[in-house]
């Protein structure tokens, strides 16, 4: 039992995501979460908004079900799984952070200089959790996939667009965390 | 009902996805900055795995739960589009930490920041939508 409540290592990590994948594909479908996002704006009547939204929805029930799996899921890991949300971080990390004001660096998964009450109740904290969201929800769906879709799915069988996409995701990622993070903070 | 078993198989993806640290913000930010393997190896681990369930699903190997064979669909081509769309989600993923499918899963852990990133994710997918025939592709 112990093993349940540790953190798992990547080589944990890693084979069962590509486990998650090959349930999904065998159940009939296409790996990936970003889609859903069209599905929940189509449902909440989009499609009056724009024909792009004119899809039948009802098609996309099973991965909307997936969704609410996650969230379940996250509710029982985070209540449950996780004694110690303690991330074991580079030194050099925790000290360039420390460096730009965060205070318990690594103490659990979401720091509160983004993730807090507090923080979500400011002005600038409202915006960078919005506009960051606003980023996701924009590129996913113009690249036409996330982590799961493109880098999982799309280069493990071999797709050129996914590996594109990919290296978008590293040219936003590493502007956000070299450039914008410290002009933030 | 048929749909219960993507409930379950999204339930055991958010686990791992939270027991293996792949929904922390630290985790994303070092790995941007380059300064730990962790999740270069979840990823890369997730990714080379796939491969090979990939070619088994090519040569008919493996198929899925009605007998058909499994062909991922092919991925939109174009050069602007998965580059501009890719570093626009990148920028996104690198401030918040949050990629699409733990957006979902940390509604269990930090409930209003999930509530508001995913607004701003429907927001970012209408405004994609409404612009999507004048986008360059």
């Amino acid at each position: 039992m112990d093993f349940i409540f540790q953190p798992w290592p990547y080589f944990i990590g890693g084979p069962l995501i590509a486990i998650s994948l090959l349930l999904y594909f065998y159940f009939g479908q296409n790996f990936g979460t970003s889609t859903n996002f069209e599905t929940i704006c189509t449902i909440f009547g989009a499609d009056k908004v724009s024909d792009y939204f004119k899809k039948d929805w009802k098609k996309q029930k099973f991965a909307l079900m997936f969704v609410a799996g996650l969230i379940i899921g996250g509710f029982i890991a985070s209540n449950f799984l996780i004694p110690n949300q303690t991330v074991d971080l580079n030194p050099k990390t925790v000290q360039e952070l420390t460096d730009i004001g965060f205070v318990n660096v690594g103490n659990q998964y979401f720091p509160d200089e983004i993730f807090s009450v507090d923080t979500v109740f400011s002005i600038k904290g409202f915006l960078i959790l919005l506009v960051s969201g606003l980023f996701i929800g924009f590129g996913t769906r113009y690249a036409g996939g996330c982590t799961s879709g493109h880098a999982i799915t799309g280069l493990s069988s071999l797709q050129l667009p996914s590996l594109l996409a990919v290296i978008g995701f590293f040219i936003g990622g590493i502007i956000a965390t070299w450039f914008v993070i410290p002009l933030l903070f | 009902m048929k749909n219960i078993k993507y409930l379950i198989l999204g339930i055991f993806f958010a686990i791992v996805l939270s027991k293996s640290q792949a929904i922390s913000w630290y985790r994303f930010y070092e790995m941007f900055k380059f300064q730990s393997f962790h999740m270069f190896g979840i990823i890369g681990g997730a990714i080379v795995i796939s491969m090979i369930f990939m070619q088994l699903f090519k040569h008919g190997v493996i198929k899925d739960i009605h007998g058909n064979k499994i062909v991922p669909t092919p991925k939109k081509k174009g050069f602007i589009r998965t580059i501009f769309g890719g570093t626009f989600f990148g920028l996104g993923w690198g401030i918040s930490g949050a990629c699409a499918g733990p957006i979902f899963v940390i509604f269990g852990f930090k409930l209003l920041p999930a509530l508001i990133l995913l607004s701003g994710a429907l927001l970012g997918a209408l405004i994609y939508g409404v612009l999507s025939k004048k986008l360059p592709n």
